[in-house]
């Protein structure tokens, strides 16, 4: 069964990329750090300006600078104050601000599934009755969707997605819970996200994906990159349980479309 | 071999080194050793490199037995008494443990972390690049998680460097904390600026190794900041709705919506990493360039730097071989909000 739009429903097919790129915001983050703050929206430009950004930095490679994190809106770079050139560091920035945004190399395509509702999903309900919708009609409308991989964080490898239809937006949890199973799939406000490993959420938890997303024993230890365009597959439990196995025994069981 | 047998500890015991720079991109934390001038000078004591892993432990010491040969180790970091087969030595002070002996470390009297160091370091695989613990993702350290009585943890072998002697790790508790403003600090008004440079905060008990929460005046934020979830650095000090400031330490959330006053320079990390709950914390405003430059004099700057990632799914090139030692364990014991492990469990060895 799968409930999936073709691939040309991806968002990077729809909306061409804007010419007009947006300036960036410098800000010192203590001594070892420089926030780039790209606009306070979170928006497919500004995702896109975060993502070259991040990568001609990667290719630039600005001696002293350790690592760099992904905001929706924002880029973090970390680095060495004993072996950072400061004022080149931020000139860097600056210059490869004001090239436009490019479409970029091809964006890696995946589609994964999930078991949503019942023991996967125990929020499927609430979220339904929040819209007046039906379970199924949830499903549709989130499985219908396309998403763009923004940031990881608040757990390692746990992946915060962009392109949550707004219909399905749905404030937290007033209690959050201790633990929820590795590879959750959740609605928390206007985001949804891909649960990497067991943990505390305070997000709707509406279904599980059986695809190992993190993994430390596996180089990369996750699956996706940030940017990477993602849509879910609605699957029954028995194949999420023979998913599962797969997945245990090592398998991706993840689908590359592109 | 030589081996070092736990036989009693606090809960907040792990393996830390300098830390698992590269990977924050993918929400792990750099972790490390909470105060890094402690690691330091612990490894110096015995003629290792100063990021080599040693045991660190929160508020309580430990107990553990040698076997397999003589040990050469260091204790250095919050303040402590040392007996060695029952018999004290000072502190600060390098010593040999003979086979069949028994170290003992006790709670600390003074600070919060001290770190064990034994001369050619624990005969251990790194984890993602680093031997530190990283109890969320249950990787580094011990089999990924905390030590506990009865690890029995292999010594590398080494040729026998002689005993050293150095002065203690300052804790300097009435030093004021040095930070830099923001990122955020349009998204409070003056008086909460003022608030955050002028007042005097205390340690609060709910500390841990990922957040210290601090006690004190409510600090005033503007009305109706909207803020985005963007990247956090260790020494964010993150204002909540609530007013009272939040300092992120080393196995920090790497991404944060709370709006961050200003940030501790990484020189000072250590030092306020030490303040005992109740303890008072002054913070002290520097400019970017000025906390640059203390950076640069402090010798302090991290020396396990790494490129930006470009590998794989922009994760670091690594070798495969260091990715391994993978544990069991799981969080079970974490505070939603603060993700407190160490203070509920560690002020009850105190």
């Amino acid at each position: 069964m799968s409930v999936l739009a073709r691939p040309t429903a991806f968002e990077s097919d729809r909306k061409p990329l804007p010419s007009a790129s947006p300036k960036v915001t410098l800000k010192p983050a203590g001594d070892c750090g420089l926030l780039v703050e790209v606009a306070a929206r979170i928006a497919p430009d500004v995702q896109a300006r975060v993502l070259q950004l991040d990568e001609q930095l990667g290719r630039v490679g600005i001696p002293g600078v350790i690592e760099t994190i992904f905001g929706y809106a924002s880029l973090l770079v970390i680095f060495d104050p004993a072996r950072t050139d400061y004022d080149a560091l931020t000139n860097t920035v600056r210059q490869l601000s004001d090239e436009p945004v490019t479409p970029r190399r091809p964006v890696r395509r995946w589609r994964i599934p999930v078991a949503y509702g019942g023991e996967f999903g125990v929020d499927l309900p609430t979220v339904a009755a929040a819209h007046g919708l039906s379970a199924d009609a949830v499903v549709t409308a989130h499985a219908g969707a396309s998403y763009t991989l923004a940031m990881f964080g608040f757990l390692p490898g746990f992946a915060y997605l962009s392109g949550l239809p707004g219909t399905l937006a749905t404030p937290r949890r007033t209690s959050p819970r201790m633990k929820v199973p590795a590879g959750s799939i959740a609605i928390g406000g206007e985001q949804t996200a891909i649960g990497s490993i067991e943990g505390p959420s305070g997000w709707h938890v509406i279904g599980r994906t059986p695809l190992r997303t993190f993994d430390p024993q596996r180089y990369p230890s996750t699956v996706f990159a940030t940017g990477d365009e993602i849509m879910f597959e609605a699957v029954d439990p028995e194949a999420f349980h023979t998913l599962a196995a797969r997945a245990a025994a090592g398998e991706l069981v993840a689908e590359r479309i592109s | 071999m030589i081996e070092l047998e736990i036989i009693s500890c606090g809960p907040a015991t792990s393996l830390q080194d300098m830390g698992r720079p590269g990977w924050s991109r993918i929400g792990l934390p750099s972790a490390g050793a909470m105060d890094p001038r402690a690691l330091r000078l612990a490894n110096e004591l015995v003629a290792n490199d100063p990021g080599e892993a040693a045991i660190e432990m929160a508020f309580t010491g430990l107990a553990a037995r040698v076997s397999g040969g003589p040990m050469h180790a260091a204790v250095a970091g919050a303040r402590t008494r040392l007996r060695i087969a029952g018999r004290a030595h000072p502190e600060n002070e390098s010593f040999v443990v003979e086979a069949g002996e028994t170290l003992e470390i006790a709670a600390m009297s003074d600070g919060v972390y001290a770190m064990l160091a034994v001369e050619g370091g624990f005969a251990i695989a790194p984890s993602m690049g680093s031997r530190s613990l990283d109890l969320r993702a249950a990787i580094g350290g011990w089999q990924g998680r905390p030590l506990r009585a009865g690890d029995v943890l292999p010594l590398r072998r080494h040729p026998a460097a002689r005993q050293a002697r150095a002065a203690p790790v300052p804790l300097d508790l009435d030093v004021p904390v040095r930070v830099v403003l923001g990122p955020q600090e349009d998204a409070f008004t003056e008086r909460g600026l003022q608030t955050l440079i002028g007042r005097t905060f205390m340690a609060s008990p709910r500390m841990s190794r990922m957040a210290y929460r601090l006690d004190g005046p409510a600090i005033e934020r503007r009305p109706g900041v909207e803020m985005i979830s963007e990247g956090t650095m260790p020494g964010s000090i993150q204002v909540p709705p609530d007013g009272q400031p939040l300092v992120l330490m080393a196995d920090r959330q790497t991404v944060g919506g709370y709006p961050k006053i200003a940030t501790v320079i990484s020189t000072d990390l250590g030092r306020l990493a030490q303040r005992r709950p109740g303890q008072s914390i002054v913070f002290q405003m520097v400019s970017a360039l000025e906390a640059r430059e203390i950076a640069c004099q402090s010798q302090l700057a991290r020396n396990a730097v790494k490129p930006v990632g470009f590998g794989e799914n922009g994760q670091p090139h690594i070798d495969a071989a260091l990715l391994s030692g993978i544990g069991d364990a799981v969080v079970d014991a974490v505070d939603f909000e603060t993700w407190e492990y160490v203070a509920a469990q560690a002020s009850a060895h105190r």
